[in-house]
């Protein structure tokens, strides 16, 4: 069976404009020892099934279980296996990295000395020296997400959650968390995070659960999302964007669907079925048609073309932080 | 290019790094109960103590509102068989601790609004825990305030007129009261949308509760609707009730009023109601509450 196990979860919520529902059904399956990305835009309902799941929150409908606990029948009992970090860390301003984490400890029931030594280990292991006996209040985003990481990690967590664990922050301050995370699952941690960005799910986990409307639309490895929408796409950098046109009459002739034009007036591409012949029929013609390029090739879909495929319209993944809020939250 | 994590991962036995121990087996619900309360207790008097402007707060207001109220009011104010700032102590003791509680309120929309409740909420924690560390830490601010009221009292002249035994026991009801009322503020503080609305409906309640009673005039002064109203009033009895212990009454007799003439026992009748019907509020409140 698999370590977190969740069925037909609904969740809805009463509203001035009628019932909202932020889940509408929703299964979830996460074997032991892997990590699982939820990923979806900003209501999808991701960080509901967390609360879920964290005990933070009762489902209108459905059932929870993590290695075999009922969440919603003994939450209790699911808080001594979860560590959790959130969107927006969790932690206390007023007090040091280290009080921060020897409080956690203390509240997780490890013995004085042994919380003690747990913090300073990790404030040393995620190298927050520096926040380590300064109140938190005063530091970066990224320190107050890796110490509010660290928090979730002071026991030994049998499952991790992590809710959009880098929205927010800054390119490098993503990159090192990423790493961090990394290294924890490569332990053996069961994890289930959340994110709007589709490289971040590509990163870190071994199964994507697409999330939208509260329900699950797609499943599956990352290759395996990709290979839903069909083989390969052939892109074509015109040096001429004048040639744009002639382009994409040669494009859709050899491809499967219809070619388009990216922003830049200059780079066409198509889906197709047998990738490099296809490739090479459209490089003949243009070569025929005297049309010069920069550059040619074939590229898998990204999981953004899965996403506009599957749920019609595309991520939101340029979307500032600031207005970030789960509709459901 | 994906950079998929490594198959075949062993979840229990490959473990490289040192980790911290799984927590430990469940604590009995009392020890617990205890141990999560002393650490949230910890935890805010930690927080306390390196923030300069609650503690001014707790310690220039009450010398202030002393000196402010004996020295403008004291010549003006007549009180019968009594000097005024004899009479005001108690009213202003009362006034500062009620005021003080309502910082559990603030605090814990605060916590809230932090996301800290969510990090305590997914901890296997006593769910009573960070209730009873609020309103303790709070207890103790309440505790240093009246403290400080009572020397600068004692330095423009108030002095106990009773025993130790009746002096300790003021000084307890009116802790008792503001504990209380801290867990009344704390389920306000839990259902608001921001610290501010507690701080801004505190002052518009409390002033007018705390100044429609007799802690800072006799209440036979008082227009007739008001004096009703300050006689039924709890801050009234929790005044009168100071006022008896301390030996500070005069020879004022009490308005014939049941609440006015058993203080005593009315002030620990609602402390008791209070907490009665507020403690359970809390925590069923708290087990259900999470941020954004």
């Amino acid at each position: 069976m698999a370590i977190i196990e969740a069925e037909g979860l609904k969740k809805t919520y009463s509203s001035k404009s009628g019932p909202v529902h932020a889940l509408d059904g929703m299964n979830l399956s996460v074997p032991q020892g892997t990590v699982k990305a939820l990923l979806g835009p900003n209501g999808a309902g991701k960080t509901t099934v967390v609360k879920i799941l964290t005990t933070l929150i009762q489902p209108t409908a459905g059932t929870a279980h993590i290695d075999g606990i009922d969440v919603l029948r003994d939450p209790k009992a699911a808080r001594r296996i979860i560590g959790v970090s959130g969107q927006y860390a969790a932690v206390d301003e007023g007090l040091t990295g280290l009080e921060n984490l020897e409080m956690v400890g203390r509240l997780y029931h490890l013995g004085a000395r042994e919380a003690r030594r747990r913090a300073q280990q990790l404030i040393d292991q995620f190298e927050l020296t520096e926040a380590g006996n300064r109140p938190v209040k005063g530091f970066s985003g990224g320190m107050r997400r890796r110490i509010d990481l660290a928090g979730a990690l002071v026991i030994n967590p049998k499952i991790l959650f992590l809710d959009e664990p880098t929205t927010g922050l800054d390119p490098r301050s993503r990159l090192a968390l990423w790493g961090i995370i990394k290294d924890l699952v490569n332990d053996g941690t069961t994890l289930l995070l959340t994110t709007q960005y589709l490289e971040e799910a590509d990163q870190l986990s071994d199964d994507i659960a697409v999330i939208d409307g509260g329900r699950t639309i797609a499943e599956g490895t990352s290759d395996e999302l990709k290979a839903q929408i069909g083989g390969h796409r052939v892109v074509v950098s015109l040096v001429d964007s004048a040639d744009a046109p002639r382009a994409l009459e040669i494009l859709g002739r050899h491809g499967d669907g219809e070619p388009s034009v990216g922003g830049d007036g200059r780079t066409v591409e198509v889906a197709v079925t047998d990738g490099p012949r296809a490739l090479q029929y459209i490089l003949s013609d243009l070569g025929e048609g005297g049309i010069d390029l920069h550059d040619a090739g074939m590229r898998r879909p990204s999981l953004d073309d899965v996403f506009l495929k599957l749920t019609g319209h595309r991520t939101e993944e340029t979307q500032e932080p600031a207005t970030q809020k789960e509709a459901a939250a | 290019m994906s950079v998929l994590a490594p198959e075949g991962r062993q979840p229990e036995n490959s473990r490289s790094r040192a980790r911290g121990g799984p927590a430990s087996e469940a604590p009995s619900e009392l020890s617990m109960w205890f141990s999560d309360g002393w650490t949230v207790t910890k935890r805010n008097l930690t927080k306390l103590k390196r923030s300069p402007d609650m503690l001014i707060f707790a310690v220039l207001q009450p010398i202030m509102f002393v000196l402010l109220f004996s020295q403008i009011y004291g010549g003006s104010i007549q009180v019968e068989g009594s000097d005024y700032t004899q009479y005001l102590m108690a009213g202003i003791f009362a006034q500062t601790v009620i005021f003080g509680s309502t910082f559990s309120g603030s605090a814990m929309a605060q916590d809230l609004k932090d996301g800290i409740i969510d990090r305590f909420r997914t901890l296997p924690m006593s769910s009573s825990a960070v209730l009873i560390g609020r309103t303790n830490s709070d207890l103790v601010l309440n505790a240093l305030s009246v403290v400080i009221m009572m020397a600068t009292g004692f330095a423009v002249g108030w002095r106990v007129n009773a025993s130790m035994s009746s002096f300790f026991a003021g000084l307890g009801l009116l802790l008792l009261f503001s504990y209380a009322f801290s867990w009344v503020m704390a389920l306000l503080g839990m259902s608001v949308k921001s610290p501010e609305v507690i701080n801004n409906a505190s002052f518009m309640i409390l002033f007018p509760l705390t100044f429609i009673s007799n802690a800072f005039v006799q209440s036979q002064n008082l227009p007739s609707a008001l004096e009703t109203f300050a006689n039924w009033n709890p801050v009234s009895a929790l005044v009168q009730a100071a006022r008896e212990l301390f030996g500070n009454t005069g020879t004022v007799p009490a308005p014939d009023v049941w609440p006015m003439q058993n203080a005593v026992l009315t002030v620990l009748i609602g402390a008791a109601l209070m907490l009665v019907v507020f403690v359970p509020l809390c925590i069923r409140k708290f087990t259900l509450i999470s941020s954004r």
